[in-house]
């Protein structure tokens, strides 16, 4: 047993921070905003030459042949590089829609609850409903400018990919908690009031601190559902990768003071999009049930197990 | 990243846990919780068992009287340990969790042999004397003063919260050994001693915790003679090894009771379904939050685990990010408890409720938790010191 990553899995992780570090910066995400273009075809594409969908195709079937492990790492990747679209269902659609594994097709999922889908619109397929373009569909204003809805008659959740879906946003939300947690550093380390950094000051220091261990403890839960596949685990997985990328986006938000309040800063894009992932595949209060469920089995299986 | 167990691995859990189940009934009741000569005769008792049986010191170094199996059998040990309700470690807690593990990483071959196997094999039992009245969270503020003559350390001050002191036999302590001037700051001038604790001059003198125990005394020390000897580092180099005992102490030695923490948990969940709490959605939510949050702190400790072994065997002060998590996690989890018990939770005959009332320390022995946040923000994060 060793939990650490293998040096490939650590090479892989660079290499995508690397790939969407020149490919999707700042400025192709400021430009996404004022577009509202939020699948860019070209980057769709290079993703999936990239490997991003194929990744845990077999190679036979034209894939790289790697695990939810490799996976989790490069979906970490686009959380924090915030990478707009339908990741998470096209990445599952692989191998069973065409197109969806070189990333030459956008396929979405109505994974969340109710009758709203994301990228509906922007979406050549949606995941288990292959009559989706007869549907009829209303288009929304969006809380998250990057993650356009429609209001839809009925689609219902594709149960096949509910746990792999959950594991995989939540593997978005770690990323994005990270990356929020960076931001909060960096501007504590930069921003003088009374004459010092604000980063000195306790109670801003103590924000961050927070922030670390949310982040830290969401993606070793990750990490470890995706090592061992366990629904339960990835349960936990899911719902503290959805409180980390939340409440770090909220308490970044705070330590860039009324900065964070505007428009420009990209703090609000990452609470809006965590908001987002946490109403997908699984919500908090699915996860606690699920949880409760199976704390409850084990305890009463210890139980039977003892002699006495 | 791989959490399948080797085959190694697995026989020896397997073992472990036939012996165990050959073991464990065989052990004497156990004592009152506020018999302290009964507690320490139990704990040394089962500490004897384990090392007759060669499970003392798994992951201790060979030359430190310990099995040297590295650190993965020793979380397996922790597991089924716990899950075949065996006593844990009790009053050997500083000598197997912080002070040994601090000798063996510093101490000369002389000192590891003379100290560490009697911690093994449950003879000897260890305290922490380093807080002081006025030096808590600012620890290297403390006062207690070593004065050498000949080879002798003459020791002069007072301790304060030093848990199990009424029963052990040596203190691992920090006195000053020079004092604060222009030229000294208070972080050197500081010095490790193991004090011998029926030496002349050592007074005890239990303190009353809030659940009503006395499981930690004040210490006054009278011109208390300890050999030069019993020095563990250099003179005036004692806060750099008190770094290596606070790195034990907050990154593993809390390990064990997360193992404890899930089954609590699991008993909690069939109190709750045995008198209908557990049909109220709050109280199961709150309880499958817990049961979660669990399950990733006991990942993060295999994560940590991994990361000290790849670096050399001492935790790293992603010790202090467990600490945080685990603490507060625990005394969440006594807070559901009550949920689950109602009114229950008033009587104090319930194991719960004494244990709720303990968890109200955790955020604050060990390193209070805003202790713990500026360690984080500033040798993690990387955020500047404040004053
Ligand atoms: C059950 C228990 C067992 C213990 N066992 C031992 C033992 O065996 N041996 C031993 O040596 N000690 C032991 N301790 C002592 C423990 O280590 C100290 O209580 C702890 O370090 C805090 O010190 P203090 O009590 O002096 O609190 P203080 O340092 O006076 O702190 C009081 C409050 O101020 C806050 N504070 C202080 N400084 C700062 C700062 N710089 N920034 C922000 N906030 C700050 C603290 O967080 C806390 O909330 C034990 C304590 C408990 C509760």
């Amino acid at each position: 047993m060793d939990f650490q990553p293998t040096e490939e899995q650590r090479d892989l992780r660079a290499g995508v921070r690397n790939l969407l570090a020149g490919r999707y910066g700042r400025e192709a995400l400021r430009a996404s905003v004022e577009s509202g273009v939020c699948v860019d075809r070209d980057l769709w594409r290079e993703l999936g030459e990239a490997g991003f969908f194929a990744l845990r195709l077999p190679e036979a079937e034209g894939g790289v042949g790697l695990g939810l492990p490799e996976a989790v790492l490069v979906f970490e990747e686009a959380g924090r590089a915030l990478v707009p679209g339908p990741l998470v269902a096209t990445h599952l659609a692989a191998g069973a829609v065409p197109g969806a594994a070189a990333g030459t097709a956008v396929v979405t999922a109505s994974d969340l609850d109710g009758s709203l889908v994301a990228h509906w619109g922007e979406a050549d397929a949606v995941l288990g409903l292959p009559g989706f373009a007869s549907t009829p569909a209303e288009p929304v204003r969006s809380a998250d400018p990057l993650t356009p809805l429609h209001r839809v008659a009925s689609a219902p959740m594709p149960g096949d990919h509910r746990d792999e879906g959950a594991l995989l946003t939540a593997a978005l939300q770690a990323g994005s908690a990270l990356r929020t947690l960076e931001l909060a550093v960096r501007y504590a380390g930069e921003r003088e009031q009374f004459g010092r950094p604000i980063g000195s000051f306790q109670a801003v220091k103590h924000l961050c601190a927070e922030m670390l261990v949310r982040a830290e403890l969401a993606r070793t839960a990750v990490y470890a559902a995706a090592v061992t596949g366990d629904p339960a685990e990835t349960a936990a997985a899911k719902l503290l990768a959805d409180e980390a990328a939340v409440r770090n986006a909220r308490d970044c938000l705070q330590v860039h003071g009324g900065m964070g309040f505007t428009w420009e800063a990209d703090v609000h894009l990452h609470l809006k999009r965590a908001w987002v992932r946490a109403e997908q595949w699984r919500t908090a209060a699915e996860a606690e049930e699920l949880l409760a469920a199976d704390l409850l089995e084990g305890a009463v299986q210890r139980v039977q197990r003892r002699p006495e | 990243m791989d959490l399948t167990p080797t085959e190694e691995e697995r026989e020896f859990r397997a073992r472990l846990r036939e012996w165990l189940a050959k073991v464990l009934p065989e052990l004497p009741a156990k004592p009152s919780p506020d018999d302290w000569p009964g507690r320490r005769a139990y704990d040394a008792g089962w500490q004897r068992r384990l090392y007759d049986a060669g499970y003392a010191g798994l992951h201790w170094p060979v030359d430190a009287g310990g099995q040297g199996a590295g650190p993965t059998r020793h979380l397996i040990f922790l597991e089924e340990t716990e899950r075949a309700g065996a006593p844990y470690v009790g009053a050997n807690f500083v000598g197997l969790l912080h002070a040994g593990p601090t000798i063996a990483a510093e101490g000369t071959a002389a000192q590891r042999a003379r100290w560490l196997p009697p911690v093994l094999r449950g003879d000897e039992v260890w305290c922490q004397g380093f807080s002081e009245p006025g030096a808590g969270s600012d620890l290297a503020a403390l006062r207690t003063r070593a004065v050498r003559d000949g080879d002798e350390y003459v020791v002069t001050g007072s301790k304060i919260w030093t848990s199990h002191a009424e029963v052990a036999d040596w203190c691992e302590l920090l006195v000053r050994t020079t004092p604060v001037g222009p030229d000294t700051p208070k972080h050197r001038g500081i010095t490790w001693l193991a004090m011998p604790m029926d030496a002349p001059g050592v007074t005890v003198r239990p303190l009353r915790t809030l659940a009503g125990s006395t499981e930690f005394a004040e210490m006054f020390l009278d011109e208390v003679r300890v050999p030069v000897g019993n020095r563990v580092g250099a003179e005036d180099d004692g806060w750099r090894v008190t770094m290596v005992t606070l790195s034990f102490e907050r990154g593993t030695a809390f390990v064990g009771e997360v193992v404890a923490c899930r089954r609590t948990l699991g008993d909690l969940a069939r109190t709750a379904k045995a008198n209908g709490r557990w049909d109220d959605p709050v109280v199961r939510r709150a309880l499958g939050r817990l049961h979660g949050e669990f399950g990733a702190l006991w990942r993060l400790t295999q994560w940590n685990v991994g990361e000290s072994e790849r670096s050399g065997g001492v935790p790293g002060i992603g010790g202090s990010v467990f600490k945080l998590a685990y603490s507060h996690a625990r005394q969440e989890l006594y807070d559901v408890a009550a949920q689950v018990l109602g009114a229950g939770s008033l009587v104090l005959d319930e194991e719960w409720v004494l244990d709720r009332l303990s968890s109200l320390s955790y955020t604050i022995a060990a390193g209070t938790s805003q202790i713990q946040r500026n360690i984080v923000a500033e040798r993690i994060l990387g955020l500047p010191k404040g004053r």
